[in-house]
């Protein structure tokens, strides 16, 4: 029973003080800097932030998607109950990778290949991982674009004569052959039209829904797509998490400066939201992000920061939870 | 009632592709709409609805096939014909760009890229002078002369570039400004200070703007008036509030439920 109840808690992915590093010539850029995460089963998580602020490294990271000069410096993953830090690469890629964790990531024609067709395309990652027969690969193929309302033609074709957002739901079929429990989408919409966009997010959502993963982070710079499809939102600036909480807590209320600046600076084609722009201008940021060569001392978001106190320049802030599930790394939240 | 400072009359503009098979490409197709003084416009549409060529056409860089393009009343195909009448109007009609790599020679420093600015100017100025308009426009765009002045391009942000070409638009003070989708490529937060630029310009110096943009969120923003584009033509015009609340093209609805919002769900 015991074991039971704990195997029913258990989270899908836990991270802790995860950092991952760009070892170059010009200095180590800490692009992942100390992240604590834990999803549960049955959430989309969405991590927002903008250009450099060290959101794709994290998705290559906690997925094992990781090559010179990029290196996972610290930290434990525990991915659906597997600790991996004490696996070889080489048992990385055999038992975790498409198994327990996939990627999409921005660009669709770079994960395939030109030259292949879609089908052996899918038969040459599967191969390997599963010691299917090539039949059975293709009808475990076929199935999953039926149910995905994906044409089946679309197997026997060679990736650039697909449409881009074509090209894009495709490649989600393929990562999430395997049910693996979690999925990591990395700007999966960001190069379509708006058009194409919300299609891509539905089939990511049917996947979801039917079950086939267990959770999802989803990656991006647009938050009004984000708060289509998450449950929960978690803000990234200069490599570190500053603030997490329900999606429509952090569409309404954010509480981090830098998550006001960000978020009252979008965008969309609504007059509620223009209304909103106009009346936030106090919030707006000023300057941009630091270099991760040689972060900020203290809290990194200090020389932007319109309330920044002394403390903020001395001392990085503790991740605190405000209220049940609502978390902010700023000292003006930090009773003392 | 403002006046119209420029017209926009049944222009078009075929592309022919091809040698011996000639494809003909309607880019634009006889749209019409005109721009008041201090009124900032926005063409919205997707990739390959006719907006970019509108703007190249406006800005005298691309002839129409058919059709007429009237600033303060001079027909700028007819009219403008020599150097000093095309300084003049680049004097008056100036643009931004998309990427600001390709807006700038990498060679230069922002100095020389500034200072060249002049050349469309008939006054003679002193170095000196030259030097502190420079520095006045730099400041007005929220940059410090004094640290970008010796840079090259690539030594600066995404954001500080397109801040540098805005301050080329304070420095020439046009009458009117083409923004070709001039904050695509930077980040939410330091776009809304770089399209408050283009408020200041207006308030200002009552420039008239045009953007040319696909992000109907912005247009929103920024504009006094909406022109919908689809496949060349103009398929609706109207303040943002009508556009948002009532729009009457198919178009247009169709692509007002694609874009996502935020205080709406798609999915459920």
């Amino acid at each position: 029973m015991n074991s039971l109840a704990i195997g029913e808690i258990m989270s899908i992915l836990d991270v802790r003080n995860f950092r991952a590093y760009y070892f170059t010539k010009a200095g180590t850029v800490k692009a992942v800097d100390g992240v604590n995460l834990s999803i549960d089963k049955k959430t989309i998580i969405g991590i927002v932030g903008e250009s450099g602020c060290g959101k794709s490294t994290l998705a290559k990271a906690l997925s094992f998607n990781v090559e010179p000069p990029l290196k996972i410096v610290k930290g434990d993953i525990v991915i659906d109950g597997i600790k991996i830090n004490d696996m070889t690469t080489d048992e990385i890629r055999r038992k975790i990778l498409g198994i327990k964790v996939a990627l999409i990531p921005q660009s669709a024609m770079n994960a395939l290949v030109p030259t292949v067709k879609i089908r052996s395309f899918i038969k040459d990652v599967l191969k390997e991982k599963t010691g299917y027969t090539t039949l059975e690969i293709f009808e475990l193929a076929v199935k999953r674009f039926k149910e995905l309302n994906l044409p089946i033609e679309a197997l026997d074709m060679y990736p650039f004569e697909l449409s881009g957002g074509m090209r894009q739901r495709v490649l989600i079929a393929i990562a999430t052959l395997l049910n693996p429990s979690l999925l990591i989408a990395d700007e999966p919409t960001s190069a379509l039209d708006v058009s194409t966009q919300k299609m891509v997010l539905e089939t990511l959502y049917d996947i979801y829904r039917r079950g086939l993963v267990k959770s999802i982070i989803f990656i991006s710079h647009d938050i009004a797509t984000v708060r289509q499809i998450a449950d929960e939102i978690v803000v990234m600036y200069a490599g570190k998490f500053v603030e997490k909480g329900s999606t429509e807590e952090m569409i309404n209320e954010p509480l981090h400066p830098y998550s006001k600046g960000l978020i009252f600076s979008i965008l969309t084609p609504e007059l509620i939201v223009r209304e909103r722009v106009r009346k936030a201008k106090e919030v707006l940021l000023k300057g941009e992000p630091p270099s991760l060569i040689n972060p900020p001392s203290g809290c990194r978001f200090h020389p932007r920061c319109p309330y920044a106190m002394d403390i903020c320049r001395r001392e990085e802030p503790p991740m605190i939870e405000v209220e049940r599930n609502r978390f902010v790394s700023c000292w003006l939240y930090v009773k003392r | 009632m403002s006046k119209v400072i420029l017209e926009v009359k049944n222009l078009t503009k075929v592309y022919r592709i091809g040698l011996i098979r000639q494809k003909e490409i309607v880019a634009v197709n006889n749209i019409n709409f005109n721009v008041k003084e201090g009124e900032i416009i926005s063409l919205v549409g997707e990739s390959g609805s006719g907006k970019t060529t509108t703007a190249r056409i406006i800005l005298r860089l691309l002839r129409p096939t058919s059709g007429n393009v009237l600033f303060n009343g001079k027909d700028i195909w007819v009219d403008i014909g020599n150097k000093k009448e095309l300084k003049w109007y680049w004097r008056n009609v100036n643009g931004v760009f998309q990427d600001p790599y390709s807006s700038f020679n990498p060679t230069h420093t922002i100095r020389f890229v500034m200072l060249r600015t002049f050349n469309l100017f008939d006054e003679e100025i002193d170095y000196d002078t030259k030097i502190n308009m420079i520095k006045e426009a730099l400041k007005e765009v929220g940059l410090i002369p004094e640290e970008i002045l010796d840079k090259r391009p690539f030594e600066l942000s995404g954001g500080m570039r397109q801040r540098v070409l805005i301050a080329r638009i304070f420095l020439i003070r046009p009458k009117l400004v083409i923004a070709d989708e001039p904050t695509s490529m930077i980040d939410a937060t330091l776009r809304l200070s770089l399209l408050d630029l283009f408020l200041k310009l207006r308030d200002e110096f009552k420039t008239s703007q045009i953007f040319i943009t696909h992000d109907l969120g912005l247009a929103t923003y920024i504009s006094d008036r909406i022109l919908v584009m689809y496949k060349g033509e103009i398929v609706e015009e109207g303040i943002p509030e009508e556009i948002l609340n009532k729009p009457s093209h198919p178009y247009t609805k169709k692509l007002l439920e694609s874009v996502p919002k935020l205080y709406s769900k798609w999915l459920t």
